[in-house]
């Protein structure tokens, strides 16, 4: 092949899209590769604004969320919320439907799953355990009902409508918190049921309570898989999916596509409304406004980093709780302020999204031959 | 351009071509889809940058890695999509993005394009609004658009599948009188009569490469074709008298009004015959798409009737008021190509099987899917259509326009249909690939179905179908003998409504 001699105003860099997909195993190699480069530059922003060992707080990160048997069931526990809300969004999602109301499904969720405990705590342990899990599955997909058939009927715009419910959900809570304030004047509802913990998720591996989160593991991995199943596998899965991709192509096919939008949109808000219900009787044992925490924004990212695949999500939730654990302990080790985690989670953020571009395309410089 | 080499990824798009236009002619680029024509033009046009060879504008070397570069050296592109602002008039459009010092001085502007008009004889007024014009005067408007910019190397991409047979020969003449000015047109086009009739010479690509170039005066249809396929291909459409035709689909006084209350379809009617293909003619946007889009179940109907006769039962059904599920609950076999292939008949993301299963997702018992029948299916229509992609996985978006339609089809095919319906089946595909689509509509039509064919190429209307339905603005202006009437006849059909409004 001859060499043609270009006359050297050919730009210095230029980027073109990849003909063809990479092979999974090299995407994920780019994937991690960035990831890497992002502790690096984390690392060298921690020398930069701190001037401490970047080694060393990498370890104290890595204690704060795995130190002891109790912080890493916390760091577990944490992830599994999260997880359990990124699974629930992630059908909305992959329909194009913006569900950014997922703080009031859990809050709503969490306020049917108190309302169980409080009410209901003279019923035997195991059913009032599936009382609480449907009572919280319900709120949740009524919180999803109705900005869902609204879009169907009237085509509102579900970003909006959703963003609201927010508000209520969260004004139904101080209603409920001053309602069932405990003890008076507090302006909290404390602990609920702190003699007899009725309603307390109980330890999976030992006697007792908050020793381990095994129940919190089970029943997210279950709700987890069930939905890749549903997702990927099912006749639902396939409409989601179509839907996503082109409104007009389901019509198409016959799929009905408002009915869809408000099935899907129940299912993603009663999963949302059970995080809740892990959030309170298998973590905090209570509710307040800070339940949801920012965490139905958080598992967006989630559920978009992992593409919508369930179990990549797995990942991606304890990826974000540990570094936010980690990023805890270095607050209080080294007195820096918990923006330093934000950062760190900003960069990480950064470069993994950046790996998505390298994994979709290459990159020429002047000139270099391009191999055939 | 010397030695022009594009690749993407392991696909060489443009293998080490020289293509040279000379001042004052006009060239035409010809070659199956994906023989690199539109990937070279963007080289010209500063969409890609090549990976290897040079580009020379007047003897000088070039780079061109930015649209604006193109225009400093004179290079004009006008894509089959135009790209200009409704609400804005023409001398608007015009200078849109132009930089300039100081105030901007549009009455002068609007002098210059005048003049421009008025050189080589085009009829837009430079004060009128985009929203007023028709398919052709838009088209216009880009072309000026190039021109203002100072462009002596005018790119056209496929300027004629929008347009009449008589607005074809107006935009030629156009062609000519700018030729005669010294300027060089590179031309686009699938269609063979339309080279040999405009052209100087054409040059052709296959699979990347440069083919040769002839003199256009040496040149007929066949040898083209055989240049561009790379052996002797027929070119006579096979058409089989229609076999026992009775009617299947009886469309009556079927009016429908879009979302912003304007008229569609204005009290159509005809019928569709089993094994025989009808075509339906009319310039782009006079009732096409709802039409087959009512008739599937897709379209809000005010009123009229369309009926099908089940050949099975020998019963009538109404298909108004239908959704696509009822229809095909009812075991109406009805299969619909449509027009906006990924945004409608297929799903972008998925590849050839989850496309598959769009006809077949719902069968089966049980809240799963089966995978398996479609798969099958992907694999069968692969192999029998030679479609061109990595696997039955690979995401039919990526693939080539026309390994997208032979996925779409060989689909709607292989239903089994009892009326198959097509809104421009062969748009933007080659020959090859054109012809295979339209044996297999023959062959269906021969199976005893009623086809449907919608289509923008009156040449081939005429030689594919039995008998023509012509639309003109949401009415029928015709039904005719395919066999027996000419192509002005049908053009002016094709337009009457809009002289006697004129």
């Amino acid at each position: 092949m001859s060499t043609v001699e270009r006359s050297g105003h050919e730009p210095f860099i230029r980027m073109s899209k990849r003909g063809e997909m990479l092979p999974a195993g090299k995407a994920w190699g780019i994937r991690v590769l960035g990831f890497f480069l992002s502790l690096v530059v984390s690392g060298v922003v921690i020398i930069a604004i701190s001037g401490l060992n970047p080694a060393a707080v990498f370890a104290t990160m890595a204690t704060g969320a795995f130190g002891s048997a109790k912080t890493s069931w916390v760091t577990i526990r944490d992830a599994m919320t999260l997880l359990c809300i990124a699974v629930g969004l992630a059908p909305a999602f992959k329909m194009r439907f913006w569900n950014i109301g997922a703080e009031g499904q859990i809050l709503v969720g969490g306020i049917a799953t108190a309302a169980c405990m409080i009410y209901l705590k003279a019923l035997p342990a195991p059913l009032l355990m599936l009382v609480m899990i449907l009572a919280s599955m319900i709120a949740g997909g009524l919180w999803g009902f109705f900005p869902g058939l609204f879009k169907a009927r009237w085509n509102t715009n579900e970003t909006l409508f959703t963003l609201m419910m927010n508000y209520i959900a969260i004004q139904l809570t101080s209603f409920f918190v001053a309602t069932w304030e405990n003890p008076y004047g507090s302006n909290s509802v404390g602990i609920i049921n702190m003699q007899k913990k009725q309603g307390w998720l109980p330890n999976l591996f030992s006697q007792g309570y908050n020793g381990d989160y095994g129940w919190n593991v089970v029943i997210v991995l279950l709700v987890t898989l069930v939905m890749y199943l549903y997702m990927n596998h099912s006749k639902h899965g396939y409409e989601i999916a179509v839907i996503g991709d082109s409104e007009n192509t389901a019509r198409y096919a016959g799929i009905r596509v408002n009915r869809a939008y408000v099935r899907t949109i129940v299912l993603s808000g009663a999963i949302c409304g059970l995080a809740g219900f892990v959030a309170v009787s298998g973590a905090s044992h209570t509710i307040s406004t800070s339940t949801a925490g920012g965490r139905g924004f958080t598992a967006i990212i989630v559920a978009w980093l992992a593409q919508f695949n369930s179990v990549v999500m797995i990942i991606f939730s304890f990826l974000l709780v540990v570094l936010q654990k980690g990023a805890q302990a270095i607050a209080s080790a080294y007195n820096l302020s918990q923006e330093v985690s934000q950062i760190m989670t900003g960069i990480i953020l950064f470069f993994l999204l950046g790996s998505e571009f390298f994994v979709n395309y290459t990159i020429h410089f002047r000139g270099k031959k391009v191999a055939s | 351009m010397e030695n022009i080499t594009k690749r993407f990824g392991k696909v060489v798009a443009n293998d080490h071509i020289n293509l040279e236009l000379r001042e004052g002619e006009i060239l035409s680029l010809l070659g199956e889809n994906g023989s690199g024509k539109t990937t070279l033009m963007n080289m010209l046009s500063g969409i890609y940058f090549p990976d290897e060879g040079q580009i020379y504008v007047h003897g000088r070397p070039v780079t061109i890695a930015s649209p604006k570069d193109a225009f400093d050296n004179g290079i004009g592109i006008i894509h089959q999509h135009f790209k200009l602002v409704d609400v804005f008039t023409a001398t608007e459009n015009i200078v849109l993005g132009l930089e300039g010092e100081g105030k901007f001085d549009l009455k002068a502007a609007g002098a210059k394009i005048a003049e421009i008009c008025a050189r080589y004889g085009f009829d837009i007024k430079p004060d009128q609004k985009i929203y007023d014009m028709s398919v052709s005067q838009k088209q216009t408007v880009e072309i000026v658009k190039v021109l203002y910019r100072g462009a002596d190397v005018l790119i056209l991409d496929e300027p004629t599948a929008v347009l009449t047979p008589q607005e074809t020969d107006k935009l030629f003449d156009i062609m000519r009188a700018m030729k005669k000015d010294g300027k060089s047109l590179i031309i686009i086009t699938h269609k063979l009569h339309e080279v040999l009739d405009v052209s100087d010479r054409v040059v052709v690509l296959r699979k990347g490469e440069y083919i040769g170039d002839v003199a256009t005066k040496d040149a007929d249809q066949q040898s083209l074709t055989d240049m561009m396929v790379g052996r002797s291909v027929s070119l006579n459409i096979d058409r089989p008298l229609p076999k026992d035709p009775k009617p299947r689909l009886e469309v009556k006084n079927l009016t429908v009004y879009d979302e912003l209350g304007v008229k569609r379809l204005d009290d159509v009617s005809f019928t569709a015959n089993s094994g025989e293909i009808l075509g339906i003619a009319g310039v782009a946007g006079s009732g096409q798409k709802e039409l087959l889009e009512s008739i599937s179940g897709l379209y809000p109907i005010r009123s009229g009737s369309i009926v099908f006769h089940d050949p099975d039962s020998g019963q009538d059904r109404e298909l108004v008021g239908m959704d696509p599920l009822d229809i095909r609950k009812a075991g109406v076999g009805m299969a619909f190509v449509p027009e906006d292939r990924l945004g409608m008949g297929l799903v972008g993301s998925m590849g050839m099987t989850g496309n598959m299963m769009l006809r077949s997702w719902r069968q089966g018992k049980g809240p799963f899917i089966n995978r398996k029948k479609p798969e099958q299916l992907a694999n069968d229509i692969w192999q029998e259509l030679e479609v061109v992609t990595p696997s039955t996985a690979f995401p039919v978006r990526r693939m080539s326009g026309g390994n997208v339609q032979k996925v779409l089809v060989g689909r709607e095919i292989a239903q089994e249909p009892a009326v198959l319906m097509t809104a421009y089946a062969v748009r933007g595909l080659d020959i090859n690939t054109s012809y295979t689509i339209y044996n297999l509509l023959t062959r269906e039509k021969m199976k005893g179905i009623a086809v449907v064919y919608v289509g923008e190429d009156l040449d081939v209307l005429l030689e594919l179908c039995d008998r023509l339905v012509v639309l003109c603005g949401g009415q029928v202006s015709g039904v005719v003998d395919a066999r027996t009437i000419t192509k002005e006849e049908v053009g002016l059909l094709m337009t009457q409504h809009r002289k006697e409004g004129a």
